[in-house]
């Protein structure tokens, strides 16, 4: 029995083997007073911190996607043959929200499940990585309105460039994990 | 960073409930399914904060911005692509740094490049986008966005400097 449950916890606890060695680094830094280990901590602290307080709503909120729309509606919309519009609605959706870049991974893979075109599929990254609003908000605060409309004006149309050469070139191949 | 929070969990939230009194069978098998996909991705998620952390203790923003003020301009410019390619920095922390860059007399382009870097290429999270994309989409998104952003550095300069 008791082996057993020692086999369970090994074979869960395996994969963040680099988050638990981390960790103990980081206390073992504490208490030798080692101030790198301790300064790298508080980085990771803010990381993880930013990381927990919207990856898990991101994650319902994927799931809900997952149950409600169906797959025709979507594809009608958005996938291959959706043109202007369908580019329109992938860049509201991605302007929409928030977060660094690995929070965008789910959305597309639930995207692809949903019969996305892959052209949609990286022009959403790249809307979501350079024009996402709370983002441009910051930006206009710290850099200017000038400075962050003419980003935005010059990212449109090379993400939607990218998003068109990506089709040519992984297209025919081209799948999304759900990243296991 | 905390309205992120608040955002997220409320649209959230509200979505769960509206879900809820719909179909609750349906509700459990969303969260079900978010719940395994987050799962399954969480290892990954705390290598790639692992690796962000240690990497920004071993290169400290004070170098940074004093390599990306190189007066020749040039190396200053591909320093930041370079640096801004590798690194993940939150925009809560990015932008003070590059509004105090711009401050220090730094150009438009060198500070469009950063930011432009920072949100479109990622060095560090290509092992996790690989797990999603594959390698081939994965390294081929991430080298078009490099040069985009080249791109997009030396047009926004010119374009604050005609203004």
């Amino acid at each position: 029995m008791v082996k057993r449950h020692i086999e369970l916890i090994k074979k869960q606890t395996k994969p963040y083997i680099w988050a638990i060695t981390f960790i103990a680094v980081s206390i073992a830094s504490y208490f030798f007073g080692f101030a790198p280990g301790i300064t790298i901590y508080t980085s990771f602290e803010a990381f993880f911190i930013e990381m927990i307080t919207f990856i898990p709503f991101l994650f319902v909120l994927v799931g809900l996607f997952d149950v409600w729309f169906p797959k025709k509606e979507i594809e009608k919309h958005i996938g291959k043959k959706s043109g202007i519009t369908g580019i329109l609605l992938v860049i509201i959706l991605a302007m929409l929200q928030a977060g660094p870049l690995y929070g965008a991974f789910p959305v597309a893979y639930i995207l692809y499940k949903k019969g996305a075109s892959v052209r949609n599929i990286f022009i959403y990254l790249g809307a979501f990585s350079s024009m996402k609003l709370p983002m441009l908000g910051i930006e206009i605060g710290y850099l200017g309105i000038e400075f962050t409309v003419f980003r935005t004006l010059v990212t449109l149309p090379l993400a939607i460039l990218i998003g068109v050469l990506m089709e040519r070139f992984v297209g025919g191949e081209f799948e999304v994990k759900d990243g296991r | 960073m905390i309205n992120n929070t608040i955002i997220f969990a409320s649209v959230a939230g509200f979505s769960l409930l509206v879900s809820f009194a719909l179909d609750k069978q349906k509700t459990r098998d969303a969260i079900r399914k978010g719940a395994s996909m987050f799962t399954g991705i969480a290892p990954s998620f705390m290598n790639v904060l692992v690796l962000v952390s240690v990497l920004l203790f071993f290169v400290p923003q004070e170098i940074i911005a004093e390599y990306m003020g190189d007066e020749s301009g040039m190396l200053g410019f591909f320093i930041a692509a370079v640096f801004g390619s590798i690194t993940l920095i939150p925009g809560f922390i990015s932008y003070p740094i590059a509004a105090s860059l711009i401050a220090n007399g730094i150009s438009y382009s060198v500070v469009a490049v950063f930011i432009t870097t920072l949100v479109m290429v990622g060095v560090v999270t290509l092992p996790l986008e690989i797990k999603y994309f594959g390698r081939k989409a994965a390294i081929l998104r991430n080298a078009m966005n490099f040069v985009a952003a080249l791109i997009i550095g030396i047009c926004v300069g010119w374009l604050m400097r005609i203004w």
